[in-house]
């Protein structure tokens, strides 16, 4: 075992672990954001450097600090290692700056994307970003890519995370894409015009963390915060396939099936592509019940009651008072009429 | 004139074939190295303080002993040839003309860390010196000094060249081992480093084409004797490939510790600068390192005379120091624009990105736009800033030091030549006149 700090946080862990996940043991907001990392898959990691910390110091045993920012996600832990996280306005310094970066080519089209609202980019930019860019040139698009049936590619959105790239190359048989070119003309792409048909191809759409593979059955459906996910299973019988699935729906239509995510938006178990795209009745189904929302997913938005002041009571209130209420709103006031304080 | 150890015979007649090579006193460091252990190899290796002649100057025989050595494990040296820095021009140079002096390291060098086969990746444009290689190993099989049990010592060796698709990041040590490996040529997250898992996942050595080379020398002078070459840290001697505004441009060998002022004015190397004009900056060690002006590179900011060695040219840091890197010298006659030059590499380090992380594939990208602009007179002096804050951004963020190799010479440039820059932005008419250069407040064409 190995005992680190992060964040002024004592935790122990395993040894081996990374210092990504000894930090997702505390959870909760020191959690370093991870674009490009993906703990089922292998390999992954590395790549976005968002989740870069400081190592202030290695180990018990060499307390020197690691002379560079580290990737968190593929830096195992040492026993005595001191990480500073948000702690560290350097690292805060870095996220603005890659934020910005993966910002250059990945348009803002939130408002017409299907990722909309479950894109991890959006929640790092959220959190780590700043509201203007400096980057005044051209960006670069692309004109519409045929990958098959069920998947649609937008590469304008492809923030080149390479998770669908070790999703296609450790789950289905016989890969057809990859990373074409290289620096920022580096592209997702098929082997000349090939189609990504390949069973269990579909967990690409739920590794991608922004809206560059969507579901060509779910797209311009819905908004994601419209619908109510439900978890159920069904017998499968593709041999990798436990069929425990996430059903969206919107009235009594299922709109989506997805596989079921952790917190950090992992899938927990790979589902095959007729789950995925084929079972679209409830009757397909086995229903479990709801599925548990995140407390910072945009679908519980608006779903817990609002701070309301009652009107009469504010007016009452000594002005440093009421400014105070203004700026920090208590989250539990009660009905409308305001009556808890 | 110095002295010279590792082309020493370059200029005779038929040095690239065996016979002549042997003649000469080739392939005696084998011999003596398969009388010795292999530790005792590494230990004169290490002794002899050769640092690393690829750019990072880490010191050989440390990187030697750190080889992983589990049992019933193979082990690889691999040659780093894809040289590919612009102003670095050395190991094709030392590959084509003396052959049997890299493949003679190459023996020694694996029978040190105990490898049974042994890779040359070299650069794919370089398919006339593979062609050279490949005859030379041939060579060498035929004389019994590569193939099963080399004369008669019980070490076997076989020896192969790989041409590289001619990528620059390949000669990134993890991203040629993707590439050997027949992947693209993405570099690796380190740790693991190579000396653990390299090469298929086996404990590896990557080494520069002129470290291995140096072998030969150490192994035939002595670590000890080597190691009195040259000033403090910086033994032996390094190749430099001396381009740009010199009477003499070429590649020297000098002993390490040849003062920079001699090595650009004297007859016996660069000859001065080209056409009688002012020297205005210099490269010192390839194009990532950072450029220096002419009164930094001549002297430290202590006033002391700065020297080809290691320590000398990095003293100071990056404020007031550079680099010896690859040994790349390119020295900027005073018509040189800076802002064009920067330019220049930043196009390079943009297409040569291998685009793998964020840092690196986008700011490559955008720093190559923002000086676009300023070297045509579109810029403004908030670009300025801006090239320097994104060369920040990608500096120490990235996978690999290419990064750092495309924001150095950025940040450099603007730190000792600003007011040139500052110039292209107050004065866009004059300075995107063809040939325009910036010389305090004159105007040459």
């Amino acid at each position: 075992m190995a005992k680190i700090t992060f964040d002024g946080i004592e935790v122990e862990v395993p040894d081996g672990t990374t210092i990504l996940n000894a930090a997702r043991k505390i959870g909760g907001s020191v959690v370093p954001p991870a674009m490009c990392y993906y703990t089922p898959l292998k390999g992954s990691g590395g790549k976005c450097r968002a989740c870069l910390v400081r190592v202030a110091a290695g180990s018990a045993k060499d307390p020197r600090p690691m002379p560079k920012l580290v990737a968190s996600c593929i830096t195992p832990v040492q026993d005595g290692m001191v990480v500073e996280n948000t702690t560290s306005q350097q690292v805060l310094d870095v996220r603005k700056g890659i934020v910005e970066m993966l910002l250059i080519n990945h348009p803002l089209d939130c408002p017409v994307c299907d990722q909309a609202g479950e894109c991890d980019l959006q929640n790092f930019a959220f959190e780590h970003g700043v509201s203007t860019t400096r980057y005044e040139e051209e960006r670069r698009t692309f004109e519409k890519i045929d990958i098959g049936p069920y998947i649609q590619l937008h590469m304008t959105r492809c923030i080149l995370c390479y998770r669908c790239v070790y999703t296609a190359d450790q789950l289905t048989e016989g890969r057809v894409h990859g990373v074409l070119g290289r620096g920022d003309a580096a592209e997702i792409g098929t082997y000349i015009e090939n189609s990504i048909d390949k069973d269990f191809s579909g967990n690409v759409i739920d590794v991608c963390p922004v809206g560059a593979l969507t579901d060509k059955t779910f797209r311009f459906k819905s908004r994601v915060w419209f619908t109510k996910p439900v978890n159920a299973h069904r017998e499968c019988t593709h041999e990798k396939c436990t069929g425990h699935v996430t059903l969206w729906y919107k009235g009594k239509d299922v709109l989506r099936v997805t596989a079921r995510k952790d917190e950090y938006g992992e899938v927990k178990e790979w589902i095959c592509n007729e789950c995925r795209f084929e079972k679209k009745e409830t009757s397909d189904w086995v229903i479990e019940g709801p599925a548990h929302i995140d407390r910072s997913s945009v679908i519980s938005a608006n779903h817990y009651e609002l701070p309301v002041i009652n009107p009469q009571v504010i007016a009452d209130l000594p002005e440093s008072t009421v400014r105070e209420l203004e700026q920090n709103p208590p989250l539990k006031l009660g009905g409308p009429n305001g009556t808890s304080f | 004139m110095g002295r010279k150890l590792l082309t020493e015979h370059v200029n005779v007649e038929g040095i690239e074939t065996f016979a002549v090579y042997r003649k000469h006193g080739g392939y005696r460091a084998v011999e003596k190295a398969l009388k010795m252990t292999p530790d005792e190899v590494v230990e004169e290796v290490k002794k002899s303080g050769l640092r690393g002649r690829g750019g990072a100057g880490f010191p050989t025989g440390m990187k030697w002993s750190f080889l992983a050595k589990p049992e019933g494990v193979p082990r690889y040296l691999v040659c780093n040839a894809d040289e590919s820095e612009p102003g670095t021009f050395k190991d094709r140079y030392l590959m084509s003309k003396l052959p049997h002096l890299l493949i003679e390291g190459m023996i020694a060098g694996s029978y040190a860390l105990g490898a049974r086969t042994s890779y040359i990746y070299i650069r794919g444009e370089l398919l006339y010196v593979l062609r050279i290689l490949e005859k030379a190993i041939a060579e060498a099989y035929a004389a019994g000094f590569l193939g099963e049990n080399i004369l008669g010592s019980g070490y076997s060796l076989d020896l192969h060249v790989h041409p590289g698709g001619g990528a620059y990041i390949c000669g990134e040590e993890t991203a040629l081992l993707e590439s050997l490996e027949g992947k693209r040529g993405n570099p690796r997250n380190k740790p693991p480093f190579p000396a653990v898992q390299g090469l298929y996942a086996r404990p590896t050595v990557v080494n520069n084409v002129e470290s291995i080379a140096a072998v030969v020398p150490i192994l035939n002078l002595g670590g000890d004797e080597y190691a009195k070459i040259g000033v403090g840290r910086s033994t032996g001697t390094k190749l430099f490939s001396a381009c740009g505004h010199l009477n003499k441009p070429g590649i020297y060998e000098l002993e390490l510790g040849v003062p920079v002022e001699e090595f650009i004015y004297s007859d016996e190397y660069c000859g001065g600068i080209w056409k009688g004009r002012e020297l205005k900056a210099v490269v010192a060690g390839g194009s990532s390192v950072p450029i220096l002006p002419k009164e930094l590179i001549l002297k430290t900011a202590a006033g002391e005379n700065r020297l080809m060695t290691y320590e000398s040219l990095s003293d100071g840091g990056f404020v007031t120091g550079t680099m010896l890197g690859s040994g790349g010298f390119i020295a900027m006659d005073e018509t040189t624009c800076i802002v064009k030059n920067t330019w220049n590499f930043s196009r390079f380090y943009h297409h040569e990105s291998c685009g793998q992380c964020s840092p690196c594939r986008e700011g490559t990208g955008w720093l190559e736009k923002v000086l676009h602009r300023l070297e045509h007179g579109h810029g403004s002096m908030h670009d300025i800033d801006l090239i320097v804050s994104v060369a920040k951004q990608i500096e120490g963020n990235t996978i690999c030091p290419l990064g750092e190799a495309a924001a150095w010479p950025v940040a450099a440039a603007v730190r000792h030549f600003r007011d040139e820059f500052e110039w292209h932005v107050t004065h866009p008419k004059e300075a995107t006149q063809p040939g325009a250069v910036y010389r305090g407040n004159l105007v040459m064409a």
